[in-house]
């Protein structure tokens, strides 16, 4: 047993770092912010040229022929980002829709009450008749609501778990920033043990669904999936709020990126069988 | 990433899984929780079969992964926990086979490991809790001994042992983490008083230590005078470490029981609660993950196990207060009645978030050396 990232592993992920801080800095995310429901068609070919939607696809099949451990930290690179599109959608298809692997077809995915990005999509999986539009709380994610869905598929669940993973990561690491530059009281606010406490917690929780959502992707067990997915969610969603906490009254402005983490694990926590789908699941396995 | 074993680890599971098949009804009836001295006699009767086998030092083996394989097999067949073994093998025993002389490790580990010594844990004092770096408890030199007077509480075990891993401040006047040396002492020595103490569960599983002038010869001393702080601080990583590991399996296996019970007492109907049982088994899947991504980080890094520990210690303590909190919603009304299974757990589990470092002292622990937030006043 060697639960730990490989060298390989951890090239791929300081890669897909780089590739997002240089294609979707700061800059670009602000730009996104104020451009609602525009996907960046360039982005997203770069994307497909670096192989994240076909990543899992066969080398014989103009893959790259790597698994789903992998796909997770590269999915947790996106999600750290706030990147925004339907990745997980388009990834899962790029077997099946034309054009979906080198990022030309924008596909979007009926796996849940909404459907994220359905104008800017090239091609649809799922039946999304009778999709009605609604003002979406994220900017950067546009939703439409429809009448109903099929059962999740397990890859989407995790990749999603990875998604929030990545902004759990994330918000920890701003709240630590902040907390140590902030001055209050004439001390940097790091030094309070309230904030101090706050902050631990944001690790732990990240933490703990990084285990969860890394053993997943090796176990590729619907349980373990199931589990992962439901401390992801618990860890970005707690965490942003818990970051804008530590942020105050600066992390309440439309400026602070905290309220954009925050939103977009909201809305991930929709998508591909919610928290109640998960905890019954494992239920039903513990009761077997 | 991996999570398989390797052939050899495979087969010393096979090994393992084929003797506890074999031994376990063999086994005499467990003891009452209340009665010391059997607990003392059945868990060093059981620690001497594990030497007899060829798994004594299973704590201590040098692969992380085999001690993992070992507590998963033992909990998931039900076998014997440490018990009153638990301070010998986990904290003292491992402390002197990274701390102490060769003497000394040929003096105390071979019993420890043939189970016929008993250790307790002489570290907090009324006024040193968390806080152990003010405990008071003095030890003056006086030729090759040391004169120890000051008073020890919580002492788990201190009745029956033999021997007490024991903190005193030798040099009153260093800073307060310089002054601390470690000792060991004998438990028959004049002068040492145990006095029992009941804890909410009504059991009298810890006890204060008084130490009256109680003479310790210097070579019972581990580690360097007044280096007692950083010698400590490889047993807390130890306890913070690993020795919640085998409880981890034990938890999902109490959580499978509650699915159980729930089924057959109609509570399983109610979503809320069918749901809370499955977000646990969510819990616990990742903290067993947790504990085997803190064993390959030590495994990699060749050592003791690191600060991930109070991590694992935090999550875990909270987990298992609220396993217990949702086992008295399945019990219903039987949840008040000490008799029932699972109670008497949910009391003890009420000082899981306090011992071995409180929850607070571990947030601050992560805070301050995890995430290198600056130190609080």
């Amino acid at each position: 047993m060697r639960f730990r990232l490989t060298d390989d592993q951890k090239a791929l992920r300081a890669g897909m770092r780089e590739l997002l801080g240089r294609c979707f800095g700061r800059e670009a995310l602000r730009a996104a912010v104020d451009a609602p429901g525009r996907l960046d068609r360039a982005l997203w070919r770069t994307l497909g040229e670096a192989g994240f939607f076909a990543l899992r696809l066969p080398e014989a099949d103009g893959g790259v022929g790597l698994g789903l451990p992998e796909a997770v930290l590269v999915f947790e690179e996106a999600g750290r980002a706030l990147l925004p599109g339907p990745l997980v959608a388009t990834h899962l298809a790029a077997a099946s829709v034309p054009g979906a692997a080198r990022g030309e077809t924008v596909v979007a995915a009926v796996d849940g009450e909404l459907v994220e990005w359905l104008d800017a999509a090239g091609a649809v999986r799922g039946d999304a008749s009778g999709a009605v539009p609604l003002r979406s709380v994220d900017p950067l994610t546009p939703l439409h609501r429809v009448p109903a869905a099929g059962p999740p598929d397990p890859v989407a669940v995790l990749l999603t778990a990875a998604e929030q993973l990545g902004t759990a990561g994330r918000v920890c690491e701003l709240a630590v920033q902040h907390a140590r530059r902030r001055e209050q009281f004439g001390r940097p606010i790091g030094s309070f043990q309230a904030v101090q406490h706050l902050c631990a917690d944001l690790l732990v929780r990240a933490e703990t669904a990084r285990v969860a959502v890394y053993a997943a992707a090796v176990t590729a067990d619907p349980a373990d999936i199931a589990a992962a997915r439901l401390l992801a969610d618990e860890a970005a969603v707690q965490g942003a709020r818990d970051c804008l906490q530590v942020h105050g009254g600066m992390g309440f402005t439309w400026e602070a990126d905290v309220h954009l983490h925050l939103k977009r694990a909201w809305v991930r926590a929709r998508r591909a069988g919610g928290s109640t789908q998960g905890a019954e699941l494992l239920a039903a396995a513990l009761a077997d | 990433m991996d999570l398989s074993c390797t052939p050899e680890e495979e087969e010393f599971r096979a090994r393992l899984r084929d003797w506890l098949g074999k031994v376990l009804p063999t086994l005499p009836a467990q003891p009452s929780p209340d009665d010391w001295p059997g607990r003392r006699a059945y868990d060093l009767g059981w620690q001497r079969m594990l030497y007899d086998a060829g798994y004594a030092d299973v704590h201590w083996d040098a692969s992380p992964t085999r001690r993992l394989i070992y507590l998963e097999e033992t909990e998931k067949a039900g076998a014997p926990y440490v018990g009153a073994n638990f301070v010998g093998l986990l904290h003292a025993g491992p402390t002197i086979a990274a701390e102490g002389s060769a003497e000394q490790r040929a003096r105390w580990l071979p019993p420890i490991l043939r189970g016929e010594q008993v250790w307790c844990q002489g570290f907090s004092e009324p006024d040193a809790g968390s806080d152990l770096a003010s405990l008071r408890t003095r030890a003056r030199r006086d030729g090759d001994v040391y004169v120890v007077t000051g008073s020890k509480i919580w002492t788990s075990h201190a009745e029956v042992a033999d021997w007490c891993e024991l903190l005193v401040r030798t040099d009153p006047d260093a800073p307060r983490h310089r002054g601390i040396t470690w000792l060991a002492l004998p438990m028959d020595a004049e002068g040492v008083t145990v006095r029992p103490l009941r804890t909410l569960a009504g059991s009298a599983e810890f006890a204060e230590v008084f130490l009256d002038e109680v003479r310790v010869p210097v070579a019972n001393r581990v580690g360097e005078e007044n280096d007692g702080w950083r010698v400590t601080m490889v047993t807390l990583s130890f306890e913070r470490g690993t020795a919640f590991v085998g409880e981890v399996v034990a938890c999902r296996r109490v959580l499978t029981g509650l699915a159980r019970t729930a089924r057959d007492n109609g509570r399983w109907d109610d979503p809320a609660l069918r749901r809370r049982l499955g977000r646990l088994d969510a819990e616990f899947r990742a903290l067993w993950r947790l504990t085997q991504w803190n064993v390959s980080a030590a495994e990699e890094s060749g050592g003791v196990p690191g600060v991930g520990g109070s991590v694992f210690k935090l999550r875990y303590s909270h987990a298992r207060q609220e396993l217990y909190d949702t086992a008295a919603e399945v019990l219903g009304p039987d949840c008040l009645d000490l008799d029932r299974p699972w109670v008497l757990d949910r009391l003890s589990s009420l000082s899981y978030t306090i011992a071995a470092g409180t929850s607070q002292i571990q947030r601050t622990i992560v805070a301050e050396r995890i995430l290198g937030l600056p130190r609080g006043r």
